[in-house]
């Protein structure tokens, strides 16, 4: 209360931030480089157990750009950290921070780089 | 007079010209190697505890595995994008490849040697393969709920008399495809097995099948050798009704082992391996071990077992006693171990360290490390021993 603009100017400082980085990217912030390489090696190769190396799908369904146009990025993050009750699908909270299922999220839906 | 026509054989009169003496060999201790991420495979030689030669062309070998001919020459590869491939371990080339479905889980060879099925998921069904030409003989589609919808199937193995046994993971049923006969297969559906079985085994003797179970507290199994076999749910409430834990890796059933009167089996969603009385199936005891179980594989002699864990405890291996069901040894061979096949007598076990990029190689009575072998991104170890074993 003491300074009711402090909200606002945080903000405005974010955004500066974000556009002076050149990020495209349209969240507040990203796993390092380290762990998106982490990351993609777990959507790969740990995903990749249920729904195929290539995302194609297996036990799980395929989870391709094309398979997921019908899920907004959020919401696919909510499938990730919470799971699909009554399905194999587990639940990644614990595993992976809110940053990085959207990461996750993000990277899926635009096509997970190698 | 015998050994002189062997001598005349082996020194070439009559034999093809192209073929050294020197390059004759057994292939009783040959091996692959899968690289799931190159859609290669690595021949090996667990003697010489050497890397053979390596194939690439396989396609896409996530959640690949391999079954044997009968004489140990040929190793039949299924790989996920619905490749069969048969490689010749001899020659160190592919055979034959064809594409089979869209998306397959793995397969099994008859008794016989003459059959090769394969599991699949996109279209659902099981289909079957002449093991010489991998030309088409059958397919069985699986359909269920009366609409024509067919269902992935999964825990496809031989079973004796020219038959084949797996489960739908969508209908909850297990079928029963009898070759013995010419023409198309006799297919027996044993309905009602239980919610989403997600794989199955056979004991080596060709008489239990056993289906796990993901969406139910228990297991569903059935006694080939019943005059009338049909489904017994066996470890009923085995969680006892606790929540499970979420399940990062579907446990595997083929390495379950058969060990000491007893089956040792991984919980699903649980950090525990259950031993249950193999004449009973009344549950006997359960060893903690350190993370949620996916293989459970008993030494050949059946006095170890073998256990690695689901991401993120994928790192570790402890190895059980069966007699005292007692853990005697833990080790953290590396990051992500996928699998681990033992050679035939069991001396020695291979360990696939994915994330590595390795192969060990352990004496399993010392524990000592003997070698290690750089492959890359292995996963799935079979060696041609497998070729003599039901439900391998």
């Amino acid at each position: 209360m003491r300074c009711p603009t402090k909200w606002p100017r945080l903000l405005l400082a974010e955004v500066l931030a974000l556009a002076a980085l050149g990020g495209t990217t349209a969240f507040a912030e990203e796993p390092s480089p380290a762990r998106q390489a982490e990351l993609t090696n777990l959507v790969r190769q740990d995903c990749g157990s249920c729904h195929g190396m290539t995302l194609k799908g297996g036990l799980g369904r395929p989870i391709r750009p094309s398979d997921l146009s019908g899920i907004g990025e959020d919401a696919l993050a909510d499938v990730i950290l919470d799971g699909v009750p009554g399905t194999p699908m587990p639940p990644w909270r614990g595993l992976l921070s809110e940053t990085e299922a959207r990461w996750i999220a993000h990277s899926l839906k635009s096509g997970l780089k190698e | 007079m015998a050994r002189w026509l062997l001598v005349l054989l082996l020194t070439g009169l009559l034999a093809p010209a192209t073929l050294a003496k020197s390059d004759l060999r057994g292939t009783g201790d040959l091996g692959i190697v899968v690289e799931r991420a190159d859609g290669s495979v690595c021949i090996v030689d667990t003697t010489k505890r050497s890397i053979v030669s390596c194939i690439d062309g396989l396609g896409d070998l996530s959640h690949a595995s391999a079954v044997f001919s009968r004489d140990q020459r040929y190793a039949y590869v299924f790989g996920r994008d619905g490749g069969l491939t048969k490689v010749d371990l001899l020659m160190q080339k592919i055979e034959k490849r064809i594409i089979q479905a869209g998306n397959s889980i793995g397969g099994a060879i008859s008794d016989d040697g003459k059959l090769i099925a394969v599991s699949n998921y996109e279209p659902g069904g099981v289909r079957v393969f002449r093991s010489d030409t991998l030309e088409p003989v059958a397919e069985i589609q699986a359909t269920y709920a009366g609409n024509g919808a067919r269902s992935k199937t999964v825990g496809l193995v031989d079973a004796p008399g020219r038959r084949f046994l797996f489960a739908l993971y969508d209908a909850g049923e297990i079928w029963l495809a009898d070759f013995s006969a010419p023409g198309a297969p006799e297919i027996t559906r044993f309905e009602k097995a239980g919610d989403q079985p997600y794989d199955g085994l056979i004991t080596g003797d060709g008489r239990h099948y056993i289906a796990g179970l993901f969406g139910e507290d228990g297991l569903a199994h059935i006694d080939l050798w019943s005059g009338q076999p049909n489904i017994e749910r066996i470890l009923d409430g085995y969680g006892r009704g606790e929540v499970k834990l979420p399940v990062y890796k579907m446990p595997h059933l083929e390495g379950w082992a058969l060990a000491g009167g007893r089956f040792i089996l991984p919980a699903v969603g649980r950090h525990e391996l259950l031993a249950v009385d193999a004449e009973t199936f009344e549950e006997v005891g359960r060893v903690a071990v350190h993370g949620q179980p996916v293989f459970a594989i008993a030494r050949p002699d059946g006095r170890q077992v073998w256990v690695n864990f689901a991401h993120p405890l994928n790192d570790t291996i402890q190895v059980v006693d069966v007699a005292s069901l007692k853990i005697v040894h833990e080790f953290k061979p590396g990051p992500a171990v996928l699998h681990m096949e033992f050679t035939p007598r069991g001396n020695e076990v291979w360990v696939s360290v994915r994330d590595a990029d390795r192969v060990d190689i352990y004496d399993t009575r010392t524990f000592e490390k003997l070698g290690s072998l750089p492959m890359r991104k292995p996963s799935g170890i079979f060696f041609t021993a497998r070729a003599n074993r039901i439900g391998l």
